[in-house]
């Protein structure tokens, strides 16, 4: 592997792994308001991309398509909250967990019947030509998706350390007992955790269709990929979720040009198996403590 | 005391042998092909549900992966047989043990963690073994699949799908001698400590339950229910492809016990039977039943966290009034025996 | 020899230090209590003893054998029973069959012989539902057998934690405020059980707030502060200790 090339695979893989943040970052806002780890995660990404095509092919232009399918989608978080987690706060993990999968099993069929069976595209939001940089090309949609990840990541950072609302999401994420004396309603933070993690997953949907295409089984495997980097990075930790997502398409990008393509997807679940049997905590996080 | 437990014993039999006799019986009936093929699948698929209910029902533990375990069952048998040469029924035999193996490995890590670490640990695992069966080219055709896959014979009889009744009656045996034994389970030692490791696993292991023990072995027996399913299957339509063990079937195996009801054999049997044969009945609408299923599970861990078999027993209490929820003993009704005699008679 | 010996030990969760060089000792066929203000570490030590945690420093020696590094289960195989506070019975389940999981280890049927229900896991269930109900009838409660435990009130429920953690045969039996929220006929029932207990054989050490329970029943108290051990000593010494009545300064002793 020349240097040259080396060069490609981090550039595609930070593209990637990009994604991967943003869908780290999602299950991270959720798990670390509900405990909640939110299978139907990758629906959200695959929701916002679909609606995006949609609302363009409607005619609108891309920046409006893009809001739009973040919104539609966040909306669609929200519901989600409302009907089907709120009822089971308090419930076991189990049926926790299961719900968020009857989700995720609902929207992804719920797309297919939708949108049809293939994958549908997106223009590129500033076309094709690629650009050279230190010897690698980049299509300028891999610097759209690197920019506005960056921007969402420190627009969430700014939310949650400067707003009220944002801070409310904190102080119940450490000690919701005392959060709830100081007159912070749970229910709403936890609406706020869903709207914000709807969002930006759909966000990172719309990214990636132009270059990947989108499909109503794609957010399946980008959720997974998604989990994997949070559990890598530590789940719980936002900043361990967005460089586990970076890690994760490195590697993965890596794995490709060493091993071979066809293993590109085993990557996430090696590293995801080899984190939780030897570090469940993962690299950021700290030991998850079992009370008696 | 005592007369009542045998009541309760007879009655789970008589539920058991009801449902053998229909079972085992259904070919006299039923002359279409067809149809007794859909029941030949829909034995393999409740012997898997039978060992998540064990699982996920009796251990409060889950597993997204479980067609990963079908998948050894199913590609253990397929090459061992085309490959190899080896005889159906010692194939099958291996696979198990490859699946047994596969558990232990999987098992012994995550089971120490929470419910959530254990579902994504499952799900990776469905996921690379999902992968490596497309990837490994040489040993398993990749997504052409393996065909030519011998069929399970004892001495001249053969079960093909040329002889259905044959092969009804041999994995309808087997899927009843699997619920039997998990009926079985559920009022003996290690069911009854698996029960309480579900509801308190710090108050179980202070009983002096070895949990970690006890989780590990439920899930190699859950694999090794699958593992069987998938050899059935296999040898059964005799030709297998990667696109059968998706994550998508192990989420549909999930759905399925859960629909049925968690925590008790006659609802997985129920959910099982609801999640094979409903989308045979509604072909013409078959793109919405995945939708119907996710939305039914939400829907249920709602409403009715105990599933479909749940619903005589709620019936009931609406009929006996608010004052039936405060007599002694009313509670105690609502145990696996009774539930599971309910549920026979639906 | 003490049949359980508590040796330095200490706790520490990141930086609290909930336990600090404890040390006290159990003789066979006391009932000992565990006495303190709220967040001295009672609980924390209950913990310690029944290998839920293991301390920070120090050792636990029960019967000549090392507790810590133990697990818990394997602490009660070797003769640790306990009840926990916030009650941890299996609500959905039989009163019965609450106790039957406590005979959990004193049983051996394996998988194999429940799937198949030979002869002898049958006779060995026989055997476990008679002692299960032994343990129900050591506390008084055999007539709820039958019951859903989560229907009990409160001080059966307490009692049916004892029946289960006696059905595991302990040497010791650690009772965490087994008569909290109890009235006073309930809390003289416990206090009747609890002296039989005794009585069988079996040493109590006990965690409680109810100082007219803990006086009456004792025969030593350890008195916890902060973490420390303040006091030990017979009930009348320990009621007039000067250092114990002001960690509770304001509470009656």
């Amino acid at each position: 592997m020349s240097f040259d090339q080396f060069l490609q695979y981090i550039v595609s893989g930070i593209t990637n792994g990009s994604i991967y943040a943003l869908t780290a970052l999602g299950f991270t806002l959720i798990y670390n308001a509900t405990d909640i780890i939110n299978f139907a995660q990758g629906e959200f990404v695959m929701l916002g991309g679909l609606t995006a095509v949609s609302l363009h092919r409607l005619g609108l232009p891309l920046p409006v398509a893009f809001c739009g399918a973040v919104l539609i989608v966040m909306l669609v978080g929200i519901i989600f909250e409302l009907l089907a987690i709120r009822p089971l706060l308090k419930a076991s993990v189990l049926a926790q967990i299961i719900v968020t999968i009857g989700a995720s099993l609902a929207f992804r069929t719920f797309a297919m019947i939708f949108w049809g069976r293939d994958s549908l595209p997106l223009p590129a939001f500033s076309g094709e030509t690629p650009i050279k940089i230190f010897g690698a090309r980049m299509t300028p949609q891999s610097l759209w998706v690197m920019g506005l990840t960056l921007v969402i990541v420190v627009a969430l950072q700014l939310f949650y350390r400067r707003t009220l609302a944002g801070k409310a999401v904190r102080a119940c994420s450490v000690n919701p007992e005392a959060a709830r004396l100081m007159g912070i309603s749970y229910s709403r933070v936890v609406l706020i955790s869903f709207a914000v993690s709807a969002a930006i997953s759909a966000a990172g949907g719309v990214l990636i269709t132009p270059s990947s295409f989108m499909g109503y089984g794609s957010g399946a495997m980008i959720g997974l990929k998604g989990f994997a980097a949070a559990i890598l990075g530590g789940l719980g930790s936002p900043i361990g979720a967005v460089l586990g997502g970076l890690a994760l398409g490195v590697l993965e990008s890596l794995a490709v040009g060493v091993v071979s393509a066809g293993y590109k997807d085993a990557v996430a679940f090696l590293i995801l198996l080899a984190v939780l049997f030897v570090r469940p905590q993962g690299l950021m996080g700290q030991r998850p403590v079992e009370k008696v | 005391m005592n007369g009542g437990r045998l009541l309760t014993f007879a009655r789970r039999h008589s539920a058991f042998a009801m449902f053998a006799v229909v079972a085992l019986g259904a070919p006299i009936f039923l002359n279409n092909a067809y149809y007794l093929s859909v029941l030949a699948f829909t034995a393999t698929r409740l012997m898997i549900s039978l060992g998540l209910n064990l699982l996920m029902g009796q251990a409060g533990q889950i597993s997204l992966g479980h067609a990963a375990f079908v998948g050894i069952g199913a590609y253990g048998s397929a090459i061992m047989t085309t490959r190899w040469h080896m005889d159906p029924w010692l194939a099958m035999a291996l696979a198990a043990c490859i699946a047994a193996f596969a558990a232990v490995i999987i098992g012994i890590p995550t089971l120490k963690l929470k419910g959530h670490y254990l579902a994504l640990a499952t799900l990776g695992v469905g996921e690379i073994v999902f992968i490596l069966l497309v990837q490994t080219k040489s040993l398993t055709n990749g997504t052409d699949g393996l065909t030519g896959i011998p069929a399970l014979a004892v001495g001249g009889l053969r079960f093909t799908q040329y002889n259905p009744r044959a092969f009804h009656l041999l994995v309808w045996g087997v899927a009843l001698v699997m619920l039997l034994i998990s009926l079985n389970l559920s009022d003996s030692r290690v069911g009854r400590s698996l029960k309480g490791l579900h509801r308190s696993e710090v108050a179980a292991r202070s009983l002096g339950v070895d949990t970690a023990f006890h989780k590990v072995q439920i899930f190699v027996v859950s694999a090794v229910f699958a593992s069987i399913a998938g050899s059935f299957y296999a040898y059964y339509v005799q030709y297998i492809s990667p696109d059968s063990f998706t994550l998508t079937f192990s989420v549909l195996l999930v759905t399925g016990v859960v629909i049925g009801g968690l925590g008790s054999v006659w609802g997985a049997v129920w959910g099982t039977l609801l999640v094979a044969l409903l989308p045979e009945y509604l072909r013409q609408y078959d793109d919405y039943t995945n939708l119907v299923f996710g939305i039914l599970v939400i829907v249920i861990m709602i409403f009715l966290p105990t599933g479909m078999i749940g619903v005589p027993a709620l019936l009931g209490k609406w009929r006996r009034g608010i004052r039936g929820g405060g007599r002694p003993g009313s509670g105690a009704a609502m145990t696996e025996g009774t539930g599971a005699a309910d549920g026979g008679t639906v | 020899m003490p049949i359980l010996r508590v040796e330095s030990v200490s706790k520490r969760f990141g930086g609290l230090e909930a336990l600090r060089d404890v040390t006290f000792s159990l003789y066979e066929g006391q009932i000992k209590a565990l006495i303190g203000p709220n967040g001295a570490g009672k609980t924390t030590l209950f913990n310690l003893v029944s290998a839920i945690e293991a301390p920070t420093e120090g050792s636990i020696v029960f019967a000549g054998k090392e507790i810590t590094g133990m697990t818990s289960d394997r602490a009660c195989r070797v003769g640790i029973g306990r009840t926990f506070q916030h009650s941890k019975l299996f609500d959905d389940m039989s009163v019965l069959d609450n106790v039957k999981v406590g005979r959990h280890a004193k049983s051996n049927a394996g998988l194999l012989a429940a799937f198949f229900t030979t002869p002898r896991h049958r006779r060995e269930e026989q055997a476990i539902t008679e002692a299960s109900i032994r343990a129900l009838r050591r506390v008084g409660i055999e007539e709820h057998a039958a019951a859903q435990a989560g229907s009990l009130p409160l001080g059966e429920r307490h009692l049916l934690e004892i029946a289960r953690a006696l059905a595991t045969e302990p040497r010791v039996l650690l009772l965490d405020e087994p008569a909290a929220g109890l009235n006073n006929e309930e809390t003289d029932r416990l206090a009747d059980s609890v002296r039989r207990i005794r009585d069988e054989g079996i040493t109590v050490l006990l965690v409680e707030h109810d100082m007219g329970f803990v006086m009456n029943i004792s025969d030593e108290v350890v008195v916890l502060d902060y973490g420390r051990k303040i006091a030990e000593g017979p009930p009348l010494m320990i009621q007039n200790d000067e250092e114990v009545i002001r960690a509770y300064l304001g509470a009656d002793l």
